[in-house]
């Protein structure tokens, strides 16, 4: 039974853009290796960190969302560890309504980059604007 | 007495008496129908984080205890990526 995850590694920014190409293929071969399925990639190019890890401020960001047998993840996680080029991990699980939640996300990043920020904000901001104007009003 | 009475009932103000009157707090992902609480968008998440990254408590957000859990949840795993910072001043 494959169970919908999603991973997001971040690699060292010292990488070139061939070295982080290799990296990113290593782990979907690894994923189809082990009777996985890589549903979706994405990748967020070179990110500040909030924090510096492992005394460096920026990283290389990439998404994997994927399909795969519930031990699987043990088995990547091991090679996350081994990675020197791996500076931090996380792996989650997807329930159904992430799964939802990751299409829809998929099909906005489909459109135009410009698009796309535009409408999950919107989304985003208009429950949150209501609230602030009756606050003013009240006040 | 009766006329004690008479002068509380007359009481007059010359403006009228500000009562407060605050508005209901509403849990913003059951009125906007959000049902998962993205660890990736650390813009939108900053909304329920103080000025030092903390979570602010559910009494000022007014977020439903369900997705109170799932925020919390998803502010964690932004951290750990370093979306957003365990401790910081002026986050905002």
């Amino acid at each position: 039974m494959l169970k919908q995850y999603e991973t997001v590694f971040i690699a060292t920014p010292v990488l070139s853009e061939q070295q982080m190409k290799e990296a990113v293929a290593k782990y979907t071969k690894l994923i189809a290796d082990n009777g996985g399925e890589v549903v979706y990639e994405e990748d967020w190019g070179l990110r500040q960190l909030a924090y510096p890890i492992q005394h460096k401020t920026s990283g290389f960001y990439y998404l994997i969302q994927f399909k795969a047998e519930p031990t699987f993840v043990e088995t990547l996680e091991t090679q996350y560890f081994r990675d020197e080029r791996i500076i931090r991990f996380l792996t989650v699980a997807l329930d159904k309504d992430a799964v939802e939640y990751a299409e829809r996300r998929r099909q906005n990043r489909g459109k135009a980059a410009a698009a796309k920020t535009e409408e999950v904000k919107v989304e985003e901001e208009v429950p949150a604007q209501p609230e602030e104007t009756t606050e003013e009003n009240n006040a | 007495m009766a006329q004690n009475d008479s002068q509380n009932a007359g009481i007059r103000y010359l403006n009228p008496p500000t009562v407060e009157v605050r508005k209901k707090k509403y849990c913003r992902f059951k009125k906007a129908g959000i049902k998962y609480v993205d660890y990736k968008d650390p813009e939108f998440l900053k909304k329920f984080l103080n000025e030092q990254g903390k979570i602010l408590p559910r009494r000022i957000t007014g977020t439903s205890l369900k997705f109170q859990r799932k925020v919390a949840q998803a502010v964690k795993r932004a951290r750990s990526l370093a979306l957003l910072p365990y401790v910081t001043d002026l986050l905002k």
